[in-house]
């Protein structure tokens, strides 16, 4: 009797444990993927079958987390504070300059894409050239950047710039002359302006192409400051991976790589939120 | 008021095209002020058309429009078009679509929200104002939809096939409310179907048009009071008058149609 009023009471809670459960088990499958690589890569090192100067177990490079805080300054090896987790400014430095970025490069586009959308003349002019440059990779960008910003957050920033920019400009345009007639119609019926339909229309009928855009880009641009840290801006977690290697530290550059491929998915899970939240109305009426 | 004066009206989409086509010729007819007239006509036959053209989205290549004796330069809030598809915007909740019209015209929020609340509960939809687009079914977006022309204070609702989506009692549902809000309003309704039954129901008058280019075929008053039996042996008589016209009139279509194609075969 008991035991079924308990069942009774548990009824409305039932999607919800339904949705734990089913976080359990999605947990379950990552942290059993993962475990294997680790547990192979610990058992061939405990084995002495790989060079583990070369390949150090993470068990190591985990640890010795505390020992490389030094190297994952700002300025790398300059300012070493002990027990300081100073991994977070490296951390920082790489996000600051994803981040800015983004949000530059997203601003550019939207206004050169809508300046496209209105005047004619705009989008003859610079659409030839936008289109050439789009399908440059923002790595390739590196070299011009650092000799144009300097071995700073300018270079890098510059780089996840193009490599939002021109894709973003292309597909801004693109979703603006592909928007839905009736929805223009409608506002025009209603009296809407030219000023009015942009704004309470088209915005906010591309948005969610566009956020889609800017989240597939979001990896190139991701590496993009990577790669950049890495040939030329002398720090970030792209500069760490590199020192370890150059110093012989393998240790610092999986804690760098681990690092590296965590904050990158976390991001994506930051970015997946926020499109949910803000374009909740998309996601829910695709269901 | 709400008149219209159609006069020897032409509309030709794509001039100078090759896909260059004929959707109305030489269409003159007039909607008296309160007046419910129903177009219908086989597919094709530019009813859309004509309802873009009078509410001002399109101009015509050819003849006037007035309305309360003026030309039509463009779309105005005065009149306004209910689309087949529902034109909600998925963004807005129900209650913020009812209001965008007056949003547009910087009625501040709150004000705005009230006057949509009215109609909202006028259409039946209040319990949903703060749902989205996307909660509600076909009937009921369609419900706001016209709750917010009925916010901006139109005084003709021009409707192209507005309840063509919806199931056969939504639909019937659909009629009645239409003709709640439209007796004693004064308003002025063109309503565009293909649905004969539809036409006999709601209307006044009902304005039968050619297959393509659409040409003013007939117009006939219907004189039967409200609310109408559709299984009366009056309705059946208009019924099989209308189906008899169209009947004529969709196998001319049919038979261009094929002629149209063989000869396109033919060329090639």
């Amino acid at each position: 009797m008991s035991a079924r009023a308990a069942a009774a009471l548990r009824v409305p809670s039932r999607a919800s444990s339904l949705r734990f459960r089913w976080f359990v088990v999605e947990a379950g499958w990552w942290v059993l993927s993962v475990g294997i690589v680790i547990g192979i890569w610990e058992i061939t090192a405990a084995l002495g079958l790989i060079n583990t100067i070369i390949l150090p177990p993470p068990h190591k490079f985990v640890a010795e987390i505390r020992d490389q805080s030094q190297f994952l300054m700002p300025q790398p090896g300059v300012t070493a504070i002990p027990l300081h987790f100073a991994v977070f400014t490296a951390i920082g430095a790489s996000l600051r300059r994803v981040l800015i970025g983004l949000l530059l490069g997203s601003l550019a586009a939207v206004l050169t894409g809508s300046l496209a959308f209105y005047l004619r003349i705009f989008r003859n002019l610079t659409f030839p050239t936008i289109t050439m440059l789009a399908p440059i990779a923002p790595a390739a960008w590196i070299p011009l950047a650092i000799l144009a910003f300097g071995m700073g957050d300018g270079a890098a920033i510059f780089v996840v710039f193009v490599g939002i920019y021109f894709t973003l400009t292309l597909a801004t345009l693109n979703n603006m002359h592909n928007v839905d007639q009736l929805y223009v119609n409608t506002a025009r019926v209603l009296g809407a302006s030219r000023r009015q339909i942009m704004w309470h229309v088209i915005f906010p009928a591309i948005l969610p192409n566009l956020f889609v855009v800017i989240r597939m880009n979001f990896f190139a641009a991701w590496m993009g400051v990577l790669a950049a840290e890495m040939v030329g801006v002398r720090s970030g977690l792209g500069a760490v991976v590199v020192m370890g290697r150059q110093m012989m530290n393998m240790n610092l550059t999986f804690l760098g790589m681990a690092i590296i491929g965590l904050v990158g998915y976390l991001l994506d899970v930051g970015l997946g939120l926020l499109q949910k939240r803000m374009l909740w109305w998309r996601s829910a009426a695709r269901v | 008021m709400g008149e219209i004066v159609c006069t020897n009206v032409t509309k030709v989409w794509g001039v100078g095209t090759a896909r260059e086509v004929a959707a109305l010729e030489n269409v003159s007819f007039s909607v008296r002020h309160g007046e419910f007239v129903v177009v219908i006509g086989p597919s094709g036959c530019g009813k859309s058309t004509l309802l873009m053209l009078l509410s001002g989205l399109e101009m015509p290549t050819g003849g006037t429009i007035t309305y309360n004796g003026k030309p039509i330069t463009g779309p105005d809030a005065d009149r306004s078009l209910i689309f087949q598809q529902p034109s909600l915007f998925p963004w807005r909740s129900t209650i913020d679509n009812v209001a965008f019209g007056l949003q547009l015209r910087g009625v501040p929020r709150k004000e705005r929200r009230q006057q949509a609340e009215k109609f909202l509960r006028q259409v039946g939809l209040r319990e949903f104002a703060n749902k989205h687009p996307h909660e509600l079914s076909g009937g009921m977006q369609q419900r706001a939809a016209i709750a917010r022309a009925l916010c901006l204070g139109a005084d003709v609702l021009l409707m192209d096939e507005p309840f063509a989506a919806l199931d056969v009692q939504t639909r019937f549902h659909m009629q009645s409310f239409l003709l709640d809000i439209w007796q004693g309003s004064g308003k002025t309704v063109v309503f565009v179907t293909h649905h004969i039954d539809e036409a006999v129901y709601l209307a006044d008058r009902v304005v039968i048009f050619t297959a393509r280019p659409g040409r003013l075929l007939d117009s006939v008053d219907i004189d039967m009071p409200r609310p109408r039996n559709i299984i009366s042996p009056d309705f059946e008589r208009y019924r099989a008058l209308f189906v008899d016209r169209l009947r004529s009139e969709v196998t001319r279509a049919f038979q261009e149609q094929e002629l149209a194609e063989m000869l396109d075969t033919r060329i090639k």
